[in-house]
């Protein structure tokens, strides 16, 4: 199957779904990818919501760029990747995404607690469903990496390696707004998270 | 320059480039930052107020006082603040004065959502709706402009999606401070009765030049495109529109109250239909539909909640096929950090059954499973009136089954009234004041009763013990929230007393404090017997294993002890190195 391709100049720019945990890091990745774009001379925006959600809650963010982006929320049915940073992070804002989009998720999972009292479960089927909603669906162990290189803190950076896979942005485009962002001492770590992740690249569950 | 910023970023820059030099808030979701950033300006005096009033008020002494000022609050906010808002309308300002409203539709973090545009109307105070960061940066200078030019306090009224959305932003550098010279007018700045009266005239007159001035002023603006469909928007409404109606006819209003009458109808006399799209309220679409002017708006869209792109699409019939999930997904709700201090308390409460009044803060959280020990949570500060009212209606129904919960900054916030008034109407009311010395759920600020400044200076500090008692308590007793029998003792004690008492429960925020207690606590698979009783504090470092069995993330557990305290066979274990802090 080819790779779809996502160009800011397409129709309607590119639309991206970051999710996750509280506290996975997903806001400051979502920011990472809007100033790359401005980098790049496109337009761009992204909305979350802080306050109760950052409570160890589920966390949303919605990046957009393109020539001209008007609404800052994606139109559900028009998300072209979800990039979820836990799995169960990826069904539950599976209905942004259109038919022919891309998922990559991590798999870690991460158990809310209303499953520890109250009856609801898991979902064990989490990569079949979405792949029977989108076309394209990719794991990533990028919580196995992060212990590797011996911090979970990066795994906002390597996610953002997997992702770059996918965009026309350059590594060199990525690293410089990454090294800007991250505290002075992580600059390393984080630049060979980055590559990590880039490395670690897109492959389809059979 | 440019750069990407959030609309509360914008603010605060725009605040700055427009050589403020005074700015007060109280923290409340989502207009926080914008204080925070403009505490970023070492040139501008930033401060936290007890609450939105003093805020206001002292934004509103500054202005007199001859410096460009601003206020930032959360919508419910300017309930607080309404007092001084209302009549600041009447008395005008000296230097410019702008008022930030931070609406929450959707409620993302807020106990009601209303529509703050009908303050601007009410208070016959002009306003302005930005609709993304750019707008936010410039209509802050814009405001200020205005309440020189005519001398009124000025609304900005921004939406949870322009406070919190980043787009890009170009920078200008600040202009010169200008400082005005204040002159005594006691015809102007003393509201008797015989000065409003006149002032009431000078209101109306200013709203009539203002709605001269706002049919040309370049913050309204005609979009032509197809005549079939014109569409009046404002705010964050305007992207969502133009997003689905891409060929329409557009008027975006960013200056809202008044309302540009003239440019309205020039608008609608050339436009087939017109469609009013305003999240909320139908608070232009009414003003229209007065003007005579046939519009469509909430007959195809909601009252109810945020606007989107797709409810957009909807109403107009441009639906998007998007995919139907058909499974059951377990919901992920915010909870109390791991080794919160406010977890302790919730329990023992729950322990004793007692009939728990809330109020707002993270600890409004145990008003979800599993702890659902939370009765009410109305507004700031209401936890202490509710328990007194409820104290007077119940009688001897829920007599030492009573309490009133509140967190230390809401307490200073609004709930040394509700003491004073406790006492003094010889009630027996029970408070516990949750005191982790920082404005938490906001994500920590400082408050009067830390000893610290927004830009963290050591300041004084509020004593709530001496608070209490110059209140008229006599039994205000400390706990530490960590020990649980001690502190189900003292709750014991404490509300069987026959007369009033508060708890103040010692334990700063472990997430603000970094606190660490020991290394992480392990479980004796062994001797778990699955009862389920540590899942009941809620603590997301209390997981289970394949078997069922309770196991500890040593991620996340920070060693606070509560579970091990409520391990009736003893299988949660304290690690063998030392505790640190």
């Amino acid at each position: 199957m080819s790779m779809p391709e996502f160009r800011a100049n397409s129709e309607e720019g590119v639309n991206i779904i970051l999710s996750g945990v509280g506290g996975q890091g997903v806001l400051l990745a979502s920011d990472i990818i809007v100033e790359v774009a401005m980098n790049n001379g496109i337009d761009a925006k992204k909305s979350e919501v802080h306050g109760m959600a950052q409570r160890g809650g589920s966390v949303i963010s919605q990046v957009r760029y393109g020539e001209k982006i008007y609404s800052p929320l994606i139109t559900e049915g028009k998300g072209d990747i979800l990039i979820a940073f836990e799995k169960l992070e990826a069904l539950r804002y599976l209905h942004f995404m259109k038919a022919d989009g891309v998922i990559i998720y991590n798999t870690q999972q991460i158990t809310p607690l209303s499953v520890y009292f109250s009856k609801m479960e898991y979902p064990g089927n989490i990569s079949e469903i979405c792949a029977e909603k989108v076309q394209h669906v990719f794991p990533v162990d990028a919580t196995v990496t992060a212990e590797t290189l011996g911090n979970l803190k990066i795994l906002n950076t390597i996610m953002m390696g997997a992702l770059s896979n996918l965009l026309e942005f350059t590594t060199e485009s990525w690293l410089d707004v990454i090294s800007n962002r991250v505290p002075k001492k992580t600059i390393e770590l984080n630049r060979n998270a980055f590559i990590s992740g880039r490395k670690l690249g897109l492959h389809e569950n059979d | 320059m440019k750069t990407v910023m959030s609309g509360n970023e914008a603010i605060a820059r725009g605040f700055y480039e427009s050589g403020g030099l005074f700015a007060a808030a109280y923290p409340g979701t989502p207009s926080t930052e914008i204080l925070e950033n403009i505490g970023q300006y070492s040139e501008i005096q930033a401060q936290w107020a007890p609450n939105e009033k003093v805020a206001l008020e002292v934004a509103g002494g500054a202005a007199l006082g001859g410096v460009r000022s601003l206020a930032a609050m959360k919508h419910v906010g300017l309930n607080v603040a309404a007092d001084p808002f209302f009549s600041l309308s009447y008395q005008g300002v000296n230097a410019g004065l702008v008022i930030i409203s931070a609406d929450d539709p959707a409620m993302h973090s807020s106990q009601n959502e209303q529509d703050n545009r009908w303050f601007a109307r009410a208070a016959k105070v002009p306003m302005l709706e930005p609709s993304d960061s750019e707008e936010a940066r410039i209509f802050t200078r814009k405001a200020l402009e205005i309440s020189e030019a005519f001398d009124t306090p000025v609304l900005l009224r921004t939406t949870t999606r322009i406070n919190h959305s980043k787009s890009i932003v170009h920078l200008h550098e600040r202009e010169n401070e200008t400082r005005k010279t204040y002159a005594k007018d006691i015809s102007k700045n003393v509201l008797l009765p015989s000065n409003a009266r006149k002032k009431h005239v000078v209101v109306e007159e200013r709203m009539k030049r203002l709605a001269d001035v706002c049919n040309t002023c370049d913050m309204n603006r005609i979009e032509w495109g197809d005549k079939d469909i014109g569409v009046i928007t404002s705010g964050i409404s305007y992207q969502y529109a133009k997003e689905v109606l891409r060929d329409a006819s557009f008027l975006k209003l960013g200056l809202t109250n008044p309302l540009p009458k003239k440019l309205i109808r020039e608008f609608a006399d050339k436009v087939k239909e017109i469609y009013v799209i305003e999240e909320l309220d139908p608070f232009l679409e009414e003003q229209i539909a007065a003007m005579g002017i046939d519009v469509h708006g909430k007959e195809i869209l909601p009252t109810i909640g945020e606007l989107n792109p797709n409810i957009i699409a909807d109403a107009f019939h441009k639906g998007v096929k998007k995919p139907e999930i058909s499974v059951q997904i377990p919901a992920r709700p915010p909870v109390l950090c791991p080794g919160c201090s406010h977890r302790g308390i919730f329990f023992v409460m729950k322990k004793l059954k007692l009939t728990v009044t809330g109020d707002i803060g993270c600890y409004t959280l145990a008003a979800i499973p599993p702890l659902e020990i939370m009765d009410t949570c109305l507004c700031m500060g209401a936890s202490i009136g509710y328990a007194q009212g409820m104290e007077k209606a119940t009688g001897d129904d829920l007599k030492g089954k009573l309490i009133g919960v509140i967190g230390d900054s809401t307490f200073l916030h609004s709930g040394i009234t509700g003491l004073i008034d406790l006492v003094y109407n010889q009630s027996k009311t029970k408070i516990c004041i949750l005191d982790n010395n920082i404005t938490a759920m906001t994500g920590h600020q400082e408050h009067p009763g830390t000893g610290l400044t927004l830009r963290r200076e050591a300041t004084s500090k509020v004593d709530l013990e001496a608070l209490c008692r110059a209140a008229g308590i006599q039994r205000v007793v400390r706990v530490d929230p960590y020990n649980i029998s001690e502190t189900t003792k003292v709750f014991r004690e404490e509300m069987s007393a026959d007369e009033p008492s508060v708890i103040i429960a010692d334990a700063p925020c472990v997430i603000r404090a970094r606190r660490k207690f020991s290394d992480p606590y392990w479980v004796d698979a062994e001797k778990c017997i699955m009862c389920g009783m540590c899942h009941k504090v809620g603590c997301p470092a209390i997981e289970k294993d394949e078997n069922g069995k309770t196991k500890i993330n040593a991620l996340l557990c920070i060693g606070c002890d509560i579970c091990r305290q409520v391990c009736k066979p003893g299988a949660i274990q304290k690690p063998e190195t030392e505790t640190r802090n």
